[in-house]
């Protein structure tokens, strides 16, 4: 089994310097792109490749970047984001590639910058991943003195300069928009669409942003085509994933396993199933807004179109697993906790409607739950709907609230009926 | 022109609107709080949610915000969709769940948009149970007071503020429901615009803090429309009166001027009228000076009588501050040959010529309406922020219609106003200014120069010289000079509406003439380009349409002779001219009798005072720099023997047994015998409908509908209910009773509109949203450029002039808080008022040894020596000094002029006055 993107990074070990990642194969796409293959090669590469975005919205990686104009028209400079700003609950692949292989991370953004022509890339890093922003930093210098960045890069031609940024540390600076704002020095708050970023973005400029894993694997369907990408998959989805557990299983990590591998498989093979005395009750498949896939479901192959038909989403492919020792009023109300915290406070729905959201669950959890709380819970969950709210933080953050409203129906009357949490 | 159709209706409306404003247009009731008429959408709120539909045939449809919705053609939306009032009532509902519901003690209960929206959507009942979210006040300064715990979060006040006013000390801090709207600690809010808060806040955050201090409901105030008297563009206002004191000063839209906001002084600047300096009684004072005693209005006319007993003896002083009818009253009393416009020559001179060379054209002044398409402009010796403050910020929203297009082509209407601030990249049209100190608007700038004023002037004339023959053609002009000559000239050039905009405020003829020779030049090779002359006062450009001689001609006359009595009109002389001369001019006349509002240095030297009315007591025509007449009206009825000046000089006229005065019954009448004694004010006569203009037979009333209280006001005195005071002047009342609907928009006492109690209800007097009002603009501009004129004889171009060593050229430097005479007086005004100092950049007072804050002597020829602490402005030439105009403290000087500096020796405590 293939495992391009991780190949490099061993446990314990620091990442690779340039010489062994150079060693190893690295920034051979650099090369074979700039020296070998037109922009508009690179994209048809990736769209032929059916990668799809890794940052949760799982949007064609190719498809994003057509809408970019191209050409000598083009206003510029363009602009390639690698969204690092990993916040998500239950999130941490991008970390391991941040830290594991920067170089595949510059790589990466080098031949997509050069696929859009652009000709400054930021890496917007999360405040928290200080060891990842060191390592990039590190990597960055190290690019730069190979000549892969700066003018006329390997005799190509094509310029590039590659800035490291450290977010100021919210989770709405995640959001594609906000981490415009915040790249900008303003307030993050999400832009109205359209316009998007691809035609006005950073500074108003052509912008396309990219999360990291989806930039890692660049490099790789350069090197070795579409067709070999796609035959890495058990799906209609390009390529391999990194798929996380966390919860009560024997060993909560990180593994890259083909797009498409079932729920079933990450959780009893590669994470070893459940903890002694704790089983499994649902998941959430890809970090905490998305919503729970109950025990039926543990079939459904981890692909985006198939988690979507199971009514969820694959999100960022970070299980977060429910055992049946936890109180899911209480792992939601902490869930809505954090989304409540991190709202930025635009648009009204999310600013006022999560804050009650979350001090309905916790007075439910608390024993003073009342008759009328699940329906106004219910009826938060329309109000906080896709197109209801700005961005997409109040939809993500009331779609495990909306499922587990449904899947646990029973454990939130016995709450409120009761007056306590049957769980204490 | 697109099709829309809401609720299975057709309209046809215009194109590229956004469903909100054009259902707000159409008047449908359609609940709003982030969207605002002047500062567009941003979708933050959520509350005008409507619901979408694909066809005919679609039932479920989509919420959607109207205001972030293009209407296009075909486009079909329900307002009364059941989800989508369902949607709207959440809404309301999440905005109410901290706000303390403290409408009973909240300034602004009754006129709160948030309570109209609440309303409208029908959210009655709370269902939020749980502790609400606190927040900590902030002190703001004299001008707001703020209440965080009411806000919503629609995040209009840092939009204002600081996306449209330039404001950088307001921000949004922290997130989610915590989100605080603030400085970043307490202290006094600086940009000029912030008292737009108050009427731009759509609940009680920012409320007006001096309204506060004397508070009453908006139902019970009394009001009339008005026109601001602090600076010369005449923003229309609503001042608000109950128990014979002026309570606070609302904007009154008006499309062609003010449009929704006013600045700081003249919302503040109001309450001279309640100070303890008016004049609120005729006052006698002997022949040796001294106290003036109160006396009675007989005994004031009998000391009229004989000081007007000699006739022909008689000489009058008009007034830049004075209405049109009271400055026509005294030259109709003393006559045209012995009237005086009461400015300085300078100021005479200098009015004159700006006003011939907008007579003369060929460019047209463009009403500040028209400014806001502008999309370049020079500036030329006007500090526009500090002498016309809302014109300053009409200049900060000028956008180049290359960007227009640009926004359009990546599918982003202007009305989209965070994408099309994020796509133009808050690139402003073209601004240049040239003046010879730094201005309000320097950092918004594309160029700065800084020079004297004859070189600033020469700068002027090399524009309009590259634009006529393509090179700056001037002697010795240095390299610098002429490229960024050119840079104007090109930028002037390809704009499609170019306009250039000097003033009286630099004091020089030159610069002026260099101003118009551009104008002419871009009209004369490009056929565009408009010409806008700030003037000082809120009449001066009325004052000098009616002509008059200067004070220094004044003097002359009555050293020589020829009059011995004065007659001084709502005017402080020691403002207009040099101590010294004022004293001589005083001493000169035997009697002086002053009409005035409140007292000065020049009516405590007057033998006999009469107690004017302010604009808010009476009624009268003022002319703003654009040239449009406006009429303001008597807010309140004042105690005593207040009056129009008008009609005191009407009894002046009486008493010298004179007719000319006797069919003055009303203003209409006095406006009459203006037009036809000079034509050039013959649309005076139409600025307003006439005093006995009815609607069903009935006047419109002052107070609303809902004014409490009556029966109760004066029961302390009288159980019985007063008889109204009549109003002759106007169709308006001092009651409660009468037209209820929508006056005539020169007559709109107040909007207000069923359902809409908030200052927002001036949508439903409008004929579109953010358009022209109901029935069209009020005001009459009295000034067209003459068609077919052909430029006249170049202007002399004045000479580059270097200074002599120890001379200094002293020029006027203006301060929003602190020019203008008014303002000053009132206190939250006073608060902003810097004390006395006089610029002088960094450089040269460090070549002189002076430190900040140290004093200096200043000696101006012929003018009385003053020490005067010395503040470091950067930006200044060298060899130039600054010095305030007006501001308390400073003595008159005719500026600019050369005067020399005296630094005094410096002894152990150094600098010390």
């Amino acid at each position: 089994m293939e495992t391009p993107i991780t190949k490099n990074i061993r446990a314990g070990n620091g990442p690779p310097d340039l010489k062994s990642y150079e060693w190893a194969g690295g920034y051979r796409a650099v090369r074979k792109a700039l020296t070998g293959m037109t922009p508009q090669a690179v994209q048809d590469a990736v769209t032929a490749s059916n990668l799809k975005g890794r940052g949760g919205a799982g949007f064609p990686t190719g498809k994003k970047w057509a809408f970019v104009p191209m050409g000598a028209e083009a206003r510029r400079p363009k602009y390639l984001v690698v969204n690092a700003d990993e916040m998500e609950p239950g999130t941490f692949k991008d970390r391991l590639l941040l830290e594991g292989d920067p170089h595949q991370l510059i790589e990466g953004a080098i031949v997509s910058a050069y696929a859009l022509e652009a000709e400054i890339a930021y890496i917007f890093v999360r405040w928290e991943y200080r060891e990842a922003a060191r390592r990039v930093a590190r990597a960055i210098v190290e690019a730069r003195g190979a000549g892969y960045l700066g003018s006329n890069i390997l005799g190509s031609g094509y310029n590039l300069e590659i800035y490291l940024h450290v977010s100021a540390g919210r989770y709405i600076c995640g959001e594609e928009n906000g981490l415009l704002d915040a790249l900008e020095g303003k307030r993050p708050i999400p832009r109205s669409k359209p316009p998007f970023p691809q035609t006005c973005g950073l500074w108003g400029r052509p912008t396309v942003v990219n999360n990291v894993e989806t930039i890692c694997n660049i490099p790789h369907i350069v090197n070795n085509g579409a067709d070999w990408f796609k035959s890495l998959s058990r799906s209609e989805d390009g390529g391999t994933k990194l798929y996380g557990a966390s919860g009560r299983v024997k060993r909560p990590g990180l593994w890259e396993l083909p797009m498409g591998t079932s729920l079933r498989e990450i959780i009893e093979e590669h994470a070893g199933g459940m903890r002694e005395g704790f089983s499994f009750r649902a998941a959430q498949p890809g970090g905490a807004s998305t919503e729970f896939l109950p025990k039926e479901q543990i079939d459904v192959k981890m692909d985006f179109d198939s988690v979507q038909k199971a009514g969820s989403r694959l999100g960022t492919g970070t299980i977060i697993v429910l055992d049946d020792r936890t109180c899911p009023v209480g792992a939601v109300h902490n869930l809505e906790m954090f989304f409540a915290r991190e709202s930025c406070g635009w648009c009204t729905p999310c600013r006022e409607g999560l804050p009650w959201v979350r001090e309905i669950l916790w007075s439910i959890e608390e024993g003073r739950g009342e008759a009328g709380d699940l329906e106004r819970l219910e009826t938060q969950c329309w109000q906080l709907a896709p197109g209801h709210t700005f961005c997409a933080l109040a939809p993500g953050a009331v779609e495990p609230l909306q499922s587990a409203l449904k899947i646990f129906r029973e454990d939130f009357d016995r709450h409120i009926r009761e007056k306590r949490c049957p769980w204490k | 022109m697109a099709t829309i159709y809401i609720d299975n209706k057709p309209y046809v409306v215009k194109d590229r609107q956004n469903l909100l404003q054009v259902c707000l247009s159409l008047g449908f009731d359609l609940p709003y709080f982030c969207w605002h008429p002047a500062m567009h959408s941003v979708g933050a709120c959520r509350q005008c949610a409507v619901k979408l539909f694909r066809d005919e045939k679609d039932t479920r449809g989509k919420i959607i915000m109207a205001c972030m919705t293009l209407a296009k053609d075909g486009i079909r939306i329900s307002i009364d969709d059941p989800e989508a009032k369902k949607f709207r009532a959440g809404i309301t509902e999440f905005l109410m769940t901290c706000h303390p519901h403290d409408c009973p003690v909240c300034d602004e209960g009754g006129e709160c948009h948030l309570q109209d929206m609440t309303v409208m959507t029908g959210h009655t009942y709370r269902g939020y149970r749980f502790r609400k979210r606190t927040h900590r006040n902030q002190y703001l300064g004299p001008f707001l007071h703020h209440e965080m715990n009411r806000c919503i979060a629609c995040y209009r006040c840092v939009r204002f503020y600081c996306d449209y006013a330039g404001g950088r000390d307001l921000n949004a801090f922290q997130c989610g429901n915590r989100v605080y709207f603030g400085r970043h600690e307490d202290g006094v809010l600086e940009n000029i615009f912030s008292g737009n808060l108050a009427e731009v806040c759509p609940t009680g955050v920012f409320t007006d803090k001096t309204f506060r201090r004397h508070y009453t409901r908006k139902w019970d105030l009394q009001t009339a429309p008005s026109v601001c008297v602090h600076c010369a563009l005449g923003c229309n206002t609503i001042p608000g009166e109950r128990y014979g004191t002026l309570r606070r000063i609302h904007n009154r839209y008006n499309g062609e001027v003010n449009g929704y906001f006013l600045c700081d002084r003249g919302r503040y600047g109001y309450e001279f009228v309640n100070g303890n300096r008016r004049i609120r009684g005729p006052l006698l004072r002997g022949p040796g000076g001294g106290e003036a005693r109160p006396c009675t209005r007989g005994e004031a006319l009998s000391r009229m009588e004989e000081a007007l007993h000699t006739p022909g003896r008689l000489i009058g002083i008009g007034s830049p501050r004075a209405s049109l009818e009271s400055n026509f009253a005294l030259r109709t009393l003393v006559g045209k040959d012995r009237f005086f416009s009461g400015v300085s020559e300078r100021e005479r001179k200098l009015s004159a010529a700006a006003l011939e060379i907008l007579q003369r054209g060929p460019a047209r002044t463009p009403s500040l309406h028209e400014i806001r398409r502008a999309d370049a402009v020079f500036i030329i010796g006007e500090d526009v922020t500090n002498t016309a403050p809302i014109m300053a910020l009409t200049l900060l929203q000028l956008v180049p219609c290359k960007k227009v297009a640009l926004a359009r082509s990546l599918q982003i209407e202007p009305w989209d106003d965070m994408s099309f601030r994020e796509a133009i990249q808050q690139e402003c049209a073209p601004l240049y200014i040239a003046s010879a100190a730094p201005t309000g608007l320097d950092d918004e700038a594309t160029r700065v120069y800084h020079a004297t004023p004859d070189d600033v002037a020469r700068l002027a004339f090399a524009v309009a010289h590259v634009l006529e023959s393509g090179v700056p053609g001037m002697e010795g002009l240095p390299e610098n000079v002429s490229g960024l000559a050119g840079e104007i000239a090109c930028a002037l050039k390809e704009a499609e509406r170019p306009l250039v905009i000097s003033g009286i405020g630099g004091g020089s003829l030159s610069m002026i003439e260099g101003a118009a020779a551009i104008s002419r030049a871009l009209r004369s090779v490009c056929g565009k380009g408009e010409l806008s002359f700030l003037f000082p006062e809120c009449n001066s450009m009325g004052l000098a349409l009616m002509g008059g001689r200067s004070l220094a001609e004044a003097r002359e006359v009555l050293r020589e002779g020829d009059a011995d009595t004065l007659v001084i009109l709502e005017n402080d002389l020691f403002i207009r001219d040099a101590k010294p001369a004022v004293e001589e001019l005083l001493k000169s006349a035997q009697h002086i009798i002053v009409v005035d509002h409140t007292h000065n240095r020049t009516s405590e030297r007057a033998e006999l005072v009469l107690p004017a009315s302010t604009f808010a007591e009476g009624s009268g025509t003022l002319v703003n720099s654009e040239g449009r007449a406006q009429r303001f009206y008597r807010v309140f009825v004042p105690d005593g023997d207040i009056r129009e000046s008008w009609r005191w000089i009407q009894d002046m006229i009486s008493i010298s047994g004179r007719g000319e005065a006797a069919g003055w019954k009303v203003l209409d009448d006095i406006a009459g015998a203006m037009a036809r004694e000079m034509p050039e004010f013959e649309a005076v006569t139409r600025i307003a409908p006439p005093a006995d203009f009815r609607i069903s037979g009935e006047k419109i009333p002052r107070q609303p509908h809902r004014a409490s209280g009556r029966t109760a006001m004066h029961a302390h005195t009288d159980v019985h209910e007063p008889m109204p005071s009549d109003d002759l002047d106007s169709p308006l009342a001092f009651t409660m009773e009468g037209y209820g609907g929508q006056a005539p928009p020169a007559l709109i006492p107040r909007f207000w509109s069923p359902g809409w109690n908030s200052v927002q209800a001036v949508n439903k007097f409008q004929q579109e949203i953010a358009g022209p009002l109901k029935g069209g603009d009020p005001g009459q501009r009295l000034i067209e450029p003459a068609e077919g004129v052909k430029s006249a004889s170049p202007d002399k171009i004045p000479e580059a002039e270097g200074l002599r060593p120890g001379e200094w050229l002293l020029v006027p430097l203006y301060h929003t808080f602190g020019t203008e005479e008014m303002s000053v007086l009132s206190s939250s005004v006073a608060e902003r008022v810097p004390a006395p100092y006089l610029a002088l950049c960094p450089e040269d007072a460090l070549s002189l040894g002076i430190g900040e804050g140290e004093a200096a002597e200043l000696i101006a020829s012929g003018e009385a020596q003053q020490r005067i602490r010395v503040r470091y402005l950067k930006g200044l030439p060298r060899g130039v000094a600054g010095l305030p105009v007006s501001l308390p403290g400073v003595g008159m000087i005719d500026l600019p002029q050369k005067v020399s500096l005296v630094i005094p020796a410096k002894t152990a405590d150094t600098g010390k006055v």
